[in-house]
Order: C-alpha cells, then sequence, then structure tokens
C-alpha cells in the first residue's frame, strides 16, 4: 500500500513537471495555432538565469527565503523577454505566412538557443542550489512525498486555477479568447492582437521559467539539454490533455506522470517512453482533439 | 625491344627483396587507425612503439638483431583492417602490434592466426576476443569491457557482503553492456542474487519511481551502468528517500563532474575505474619521452601501446629472437614485464594480469582506492 501511494506521488509530481511546461504550449496553440518549439528551451533559458542569480546570492550570503524570489523573478523576467522577442523575431514576421513556416522557425529557434546557452555557458552538467528546504512537518513521510514534491504539485495547481480565471473573468483573458477564435474580427474590434500574443508569449514563457526553477531545484542540475527532453514530453502531454486547453494540459500532464511512474513500478521501466506513447496514440485514436479539447473544425 | 628491356629492368627492380637485409632484422607490424576520425586512438600507439622499438635498437637490438617497424593503417575499418593484415604478413610482419579498434581486430585476426603471427593490441576491448578462445594469437594489454562488472560484483559480494542486488543501466551501449555482464557475474557467483534488472531512461525528469522500485525489491547494493548525470540524480533520489543500499559504478560515474554535481550525496559511493599509473616512474618516463621526441603529450592508449611493445621485446628476447606461435605465447605467459601500467604478463586466454580497474570510492569530494 505504502508503495502504492509512494508511486502515486512521484507520478503527480512528475506530472505537475509536465504540465507547468505543457501550460505555455498550449496557451500559445489556443491563440495562434501553433507549436512554439523554442518553449523548452525558454524553460532551459528559465533554470540557468535562476542558477546564476541564485549561485550568486548565496555566495553573497543572503537567506534562502530572499535567494529564491529574487532568483525566481529574475527568471521570470528573464524568460520573459526570451519569450517576447523569440516571438518578434521568429514568429510575428511569418504571421500571414503558411502554417508549416512558423513550425520551422521555431525549431531553428529552438536549436538556436540551445546551442547558444552551450557556447555561452557550458556543455557540462552544473549543479543546482536545492532553492526548495526540507520541511519539518513533512519529515516522517518525506520517503512518500519530499518537500520539493509538494511545492511543484502545489505551484501547478495555482498556476492552473490563476490561469483559468485570467482567460475567464478579466479582459485581457477577453481579448485572448477572441484573437483565438477570429483573430481578424478581433482587430476590427478594437483589439490589438499583436500586443494579446505578445503577453500570452510573456505569461506561457514566464511560467515555463518558475518550472524551469522548481525542476532543477527537485533534480539538482542542469545542463542546456534539459528543455529539448522535457519539452517533448511535455508536448504529449498538451496534446493528451488536448492542446489549447489550459485544465487539458494539466491533465495530460498527470495522467502521463502516473502512467510513467505505474509502468516503471508495476512492470519495468524499460519500456516507460513506450507506456507514456502508447498512451497518447490509444487516446488520439478514440479522442482525436485531446481529453479536453474541442473537436473545432479547421479555421481557414 | 630496347625500351622493353628497359622496363623489364625495372619491374625487377621493384620486386626484388633485399634478402640480406631482411634476415637480419625482426620486423614488427603496427596497425591501428592511423588516418580518419578515429587516428587519435591509433597514432599514439604508433608513436609508444616506435619510441620503444628506437631504445631497444640503440641498446644492441634482440639476440644481435635490429627490429623494424612496419605500420600500416587500418582507419578502425574491418574492411581495410583485413588488407592491412595481409599486406604487414606479406612485408615479413612476424609480430604485431595492434589493432586499436575491436571491430577491426575482430576482422584482421583469422589472417595473423593462419599466418601464426602474434597479434598484440594496445586497445581492443571487446570481451570475446580473448574469451572466445578462438584466438590463441591474440593478446592485449588492455582489461576486456567484461573486466569492471567483474572487479564491481566481487567487491560488491565479497568487499561489501551484500546478498541482493539492484542492477540498473541507462540503456546505452556501454551502460546496458555493464549491467549485463554484472548481472552473469552475479548470478553465477551462487553469493547472492539480482534483485532488479532495469533501465532507466537518461535524462528524465524525475527517477523517483525506479528508486521506490529499488527500495521495494529491498536490495542491499544498487549496481549502476552509465554515467555519471543519471547516477547523480539516482543517488540524490535515493538520499532523499531514505534508501541505504550502497551504490557501485563503472569508470563513466568516476568523473570529478559526479562529485561537483552530486555534492554531498556523492559520499560514499563506490566507482571502479582503470588503475592511478600517475606515480609509476616507469608511466612517467613514458610521457617524458613522448615529450622530448614529438612535442607534444601522448594521447588515448598510449601506456597499453607502450607495455605491449615492452611485452613484445621482452618475449623476443626471452625466445632469442625465434618468432614461432608457441614460443612467444609461452614466453608472454611466463614472463613479468615492468610496464607503465605497472608490472604485467598474460594469462591463458590472453588477457593481461596486472592490468585493469581499482574500486574508489567518494570520501571528503575525492576518489580515494579502495584497498581490499
Amino acid at each position: 500500500m505504502e508503495y502504492f501511494l509512494e508511486l502515486i506521488c512521484g507520478g503527480l509530481t512528475r506530472g505537475a513537471i509536465y504540465a507547468l511546461i505543457a501550460l505555455g504550449y498550449t496557451m500559445v496553440y489556443g491563440i495562434i495555432g501553433l507549436i512554439n518549439f523554442a518553449h523548452g528551451e525558454i524553460y532551459m533559458i528559465g533554470a540557468f538565469t535562476a542558477f546564476i542569480i541564485a549561485t550568486a546570492l548565496t555566495i553573497y550570503g543572503f537567506p534562502l527565503a530572499a535567494v529564491v524570489i529574487v532568483a525566481g523573478l529574475a527568471a521570470a523576467v528573464w524568460a520573459a523577454a526570451y519569450g517576447y522577442t523569440v516571438e518578434r523575431i521568429a514568429y510575428r514576421p511569418l504571421r500571414g505566412a503558411p502554417r508549416l513556416s512558423p513550425l520551422i522557425s521555431a525549431i531553428g529557434m529552438s536549436f538556436f538557443l540551445q546551442n547558444y546557452v552551450l557556447l555561452a555557458q557550458t556543455a557540462d552538467f552544473v549543479p543546482f542550489p536545492a532553492l526548495i528546504p526540507d520541511f519539518d512537518f513533512l519529515e516522517p513521510y518525506s520517503h512518500i512525498i519530499g518537500a520539493s514534491d509538494l511545492v511543484i504539485l502545489a505551484t501547478t495547481a495555482v498556476v492552473m486555477v490563476t490561469l483559468t480565471c485570467v482567460i475567464r473573468y478579466t479582459t485581457i483573458g477577453k481579448a485572448m479568447r477572441a484573437t483565438a477564435q477570429d483573430s481578424a474580427m478581433a482587430l476590427l474590434l478594437g483589439i490589438n492582437v499583436n500586443r494579446v500574443i505578445s503577453i500570452t508569449f510573456i505569461i506561457g514563457s514566464a511560467l515555463a521559467a518558475i518550472g524551469g526553477l522548481l525542476v532543477a531545484s527537485h533534480i539538482g542540475q542542469i545542463n542546456f539539454y534539459i528543455g529539448f527532453l522535457a519539452g517533448i514530453k511535455a508536448f504529449a502531454a498538451a496534446v493528451l490533455g488536448g492542446i489549447g486547453s489550459i485544465p487539458g494540459a494539466v491533465l495530460g500532464g498527470m495522467l502521463l506522470g502516473l502512467t510513467e511512474s505505474f509502468g516503471t513500478g508495476y512492470i519495468s521501466s524499460d519500456y516507460e517512453d513506450v507506456f507514456a506513447f502508447s498512451l497518447l496514440v490509444l487516446i488520439l485514436i478514440f479522442k482525436p482533439a485531446g481529453l479536453l479539447g474541442k473537436a473545432t473544425v479547421e479555421k481557414v | 625491344m630496347r625500351l622493353f628491356h628497359y622496363a623489364l629492368a625495372a619491374f625487377l627492380l621493384l620486386t626484388a627483396q633485399p634478402p640480406l637485409f631482411a634476415a637480419d632484422t625482426i620486423k614488427i607490424g603496427v596497425a591501428g587507425a592511423h588516418s580518419g576520425d578515429l587516428a587519435s586512438y591509433g597514432l599514439p600507439s604508433l608513436n609508444a612503439v616506435k619510441i620503444v622499438i628506437d631504445k631497444t635498437n640503440a641498446q644492441g637490438g634482440v639476440n644481435g638483431k635490429q627490429i623494424e617497424l612496419l605500420a600500416e593503417d587500418d582507419a578502425c575499418k574491418p574492411e581495410m583492417a583485413t588488407n592491412a593484415a595481409t599486406k604487414l604478413l606479406s612485408e615479413g610482419a612476424r609480430l604485431v602490434i595492434g589493432h586499436v579498434c575491436s571491430g577491426a581486430t575482430k576482422a584482421a585476426l583469422p589472417i595473423y592466426k593462419n599466418a601464426g603471427v602474434v597479434v598484440i593490441s594496445p586497445s581492443a576491448t571487446s570481451p570475446e576476443l580473448t574469451h572466445s578462445g578462438e584466438y590463441p594469437n591474440f593478446f592485449r594489454a588492455i582489461a576486456p569491457d567484461d573486466t569492471q562488472a567483474r572487479i564491481d560484483v566481487d567487491f560488491a559480494i565479497n568487499g561489501l557482503g551484500a546478498k541482493n542486488i539492484a542492477v540498473i543501466h541507462d540503456k546505452g551501449d556501454y551502460g546496458k553492456g555493464f549491467a549485463e555482464f554484472a548481472k552473469k557475474f552475479i548470478e553465477d557467483s551462487g553469493k547472492a542474487k539480482v534483485a532488479l534488472f532495469e533501465g532507466v531512461t537518461p535524462g528524465a525528469v524525475d527517477y523517483s519511481a525506479i528508486v521506490q522500485k529499488i527500495k521495494q525489491s529491498r536490495a542491499d547494493a544498487v549496481m549502476f551502468g552509465g554515467y555519471h548525470p543519471e547516477a547523480s540524480k539516482i543517488v540524490g533520489m535515493m538520499k532523499r528517500k531514505k534508501l541505504q543500499a550502497a551504490f557501485i559504478s563503472d569508470d563513466g560515474v568516476k568523473d570529478m563532474t559526479f562529485i561537483k554535481v552530486a555534492g554531498k550525496n556523492a559520499e560514499g559511493v563506490y566507482a571502479s575505474g582503470p588503475k592511478d599509473t600517475t606515480n609509476n616512474p616507469l608511466s612517467i618516463q613514458a610521457f617524458a619521452e613522448h615529450r622530448a621526441m614529438y612535442q607534444s603529450d601522448a594521447g588515448a592508449f598510449y601506456e597499453n601501446a607502450y607495455a605491449a611493445a615492452l611485452a613484445v621485446v621482452n618475449a623476443l628476447k626471452a625466445t632469442n629472437g625465434a618468432t614461432d606461435l608457441p614460443g612467444l605465447r609461452q614466453a608472454l605467459r611466463t614472463e613479468q614485464v615492468d610496464t607503465p601500467l605497472g608490472t604485467i604478463s598474460f594469462n591463458a586466454e590472453g588477457d593481461a594480469v596486472g592490468v585493469g580497474f581499482s574500486i574508489f570510492q567518494v570520501r571528503n569530494g575525492q576518489f580515494v582506492e579502495v584497498k581490499q
């Protein structure tokens, strides 16, 4: 029974990690129908920014809480700047182009950012400081659920609820939905579509950076390639849940994480990816739009 | 007609061997990648053999005969290796130091075997080359791939008293190969059993499930085949999940990056790695000779090739310059030779005794050799 609980907690944490990254994929896709392959790299850049700031602040002897807050904010702002820039230079000029062009541009951006960090930082793994302290009240159960697992789960839940509320109840959320439904009509009604898209990229990138910080602190190491591997799984999670849907990204991430955890725990970790992608294939056969995705007619 | 005579004369001149000169030297072939993308693995061996042969010749050679070096490039390609072998034999090589890559060595060996020529590789680590028993003419001055698994398993069972060992690998050629040997040796030992045999996905965001599974299997030791990034994540997760089992790994983990990344979680981890030769005077001398002769630092397998060449020269001295297979084989097996790798001889299969790996443990942020 304890083993079962341990696997559930492990799977949920893994799923929450996927979900945090998947949210950015799904937001961008929901608005401009583009799969932003550079999103995994934004996550990696967030982790690196947090690493640099946190290491510097720790050396100067700042308290842990200050280090976490400053590093988190810096990572979010920095990654948001990257996300905004990527959109400006790689996607906006291709707004009217065929669907394939921005996709290729996104893949190019992904390669560019990876190699940029490789050259500017290092090819090696670097140790990431543990930013999440152990909680005393968790101590008796820490072999089942650790402090960083709890923080990751809570963050994902908070982010999902906040995002859903923002999109449903605020003005900018309304503008986002309008742009998603029909960007030409939204433009005619006086919505600055380009600004809405930029804001979407900024929010998605900041979330990815927070995810990067939490995951790096959880695993304890980063390198320039972490975004690619995490990005692929997160993309699968977004598609699984129905790309374009915020709760779908979280549900998809959780399902993927749990499947992998139980697959490893009860069958064999040799087939971890096989379980994950079999699940994806099965769901896409029966629900082509994903679990919570709306099957819409392709817009012209 | 006159032109024909000239042509004939030229033809004869080229086919003629200098028979008197040939009788006075012992020809040693050196085969390996001397060009192409793997040349960095082959050229240091060529340099090493040149240095040893020059030294031997300067001291009067073997039994009054000078040693002549014949170099042949195989670019680590099996199809080029067979050509290189045929060419070396036709040029009169009676001993060969090479080849460098396992695939090329395997392709060339049957040709040498038919000719009864002894072959010593400085670097071919494929286990079957010696373990299959097919090539009684083959020796090597490097430990085969399964040696690490054997030394790690011996250490886990006899050194740590482990009874229940979880074997984990990273699904790669190197890690999985190591893990499969480890599994076999654990099962063959009869003293311990394999609690778990599984591969993990490199680069995964979290290894908690596999660590929980290791815990569930009640393993008292974890044997990991792979490299340091996964190893550091797994030991970190083991610490977090309060799993006390000993962690034993291979030389993919015996790297300072592992200690740097895993930090205090690395403490107590065991990893096997090549024996430390930096304090061996012969090793220091060999590297100094390379710098003096080539004005650069020696590369991969330099010490191994140096050791192979010393073993060959020593065996030739023991047989008084005779190059027949039974005599040389006997000499290689019985003679102890001091080399940069330590004092070595060869066992019946052709593997070097005294070359190989030690177990290291992380203590206070350093790898410390564990004396057994």
